[in-house]
């Protein structure tokens, strides 16, 4: 059973994942974004992190795609978005994914095997840094956000504050320079195009 | 008991890296380029709860929690810089944002 949704599920995850890259519209991307970020949730279901998937479908395909989603409506950039991308393009990302593709593969067939054995031969660190007892319980994410990654924890907060603050400086309208009469850059720009 | 092991999930998380950064290299417009880089930390979430899980340790699921908190706030901000980037230029095409090379 484990096997079945699996399969079903990682499928699901890469073929919407490929849609999203191939899509030319790029609402039908950010739509495929949100079944392949739920897929994956799904994927950390399997891997027995129930915080985690209720995380990601929370934050990944709550907030962020409906703020993607949003930032496209408002731009309405459907009318410019039907670019061809050029052959030179196409190619160079062909041969880059193919060689990542052959790595991976590369990897997996010579049976470099990252099994729990090899793993667990890693020398522990001295000094309090040894891995986390395993539990799948919420309760095992708050005690060692509040325990051994306190300082990132309030890292993490403080970073949420400062992308807060730069957003609104960031949206603000920057009016002041434009209505003393400086032109923008865009209309210096646009001046030199016409007299040359 | 499944034989589903860590490789097939490193597998997929590998192939959904690989087709973020496809994506990211194909895609000319900056909100699917955007798209695509949350698809490639997305596929490394995979692998860390993989390892995590297969590993017996708790430490991947929590990286995995600072992740996804700094991926909000990073979209947060390249979205409010491609709006703001939209009112100075009026295009999210990367071919006409090309200030610099020339």
């Amino acid at each position: 059973m484990h096997d079945f949704f699996f399969y079903l599920f990682s499928a699901l995850t890469v073929l919407t994942a490929l849609l999203v890259v191939l899509c030319p519209n790029a609402v039908n991307s950010a739509v495929f974004m949100i079944v392949s970020f739920v897929g994956t949730a799904a994927l950390f279901l399997l891997l027995d992190a129930f915080f985690l998937a209720i995380l990601q479908v929370l934050v990944y395909a709550g907030a962020v795609m409906v703020l993607f989603l949003f930032i496209i409506m408002l731009l309405d950039v459907e009318r410019s978005s039907r670019v061809r991308p050029d052959v030179v393009t196409v190619v160079a990302a062909s041969v880059a994914v193919l060689l990542l593709a052959f790595g991976m593969g590369y990897l997996f067939l010579t049976g470099h095997d990252a099994t729990a054995a090899t793993m667990a031969a890693v020398p522990q660190v001295p000094g309090g840094a040894n891995p986390m007892e395993y539990a799948t319980a919420s309760r095992a994410f708050g005690y060692g956000l509040f325990t051994k990654y306190m300082l990132p924890f309030q890292v993490a907060g403080f970073l949420l504050l400062v992308a807060m603050v730069g957003v609104i400086v960031l949206s603000k309208r920057l009016t002041g320079s434009n209505e003393a009469g400086k032109p923008s850059a865009q209309e210096i720009r646009e001046s030199e195009v016409s007299q040359s | 008991m499944s034989t589903v092991g860590l490789n097939a999930y490193l597998f997929v998380a590998g192939l959904l890296f690989a087709l973020g950064f496809f994506g990211v290299l194909l895609r000319r417009n900056t909100l699917v380029i955007y798209m695509c880089m949350e698809l490639m930390l997305n596929a490394v979430n995979l692998a860390l709860v993989a390892f995590s899980r297969f590993n017996r340790t708790m430490d991947g699921n929590l990286f995995v929690f600072f992740i996804i908190t700094v991926a909000a706030a990073e979209v947060a901000v390249g979205l409010a810089i491609i709006v703001a980037l939209y009112r100075k230029r009026r295009t999210v095409q990367v071919e006409e944002l090309n200030a610099l090379s020339n």
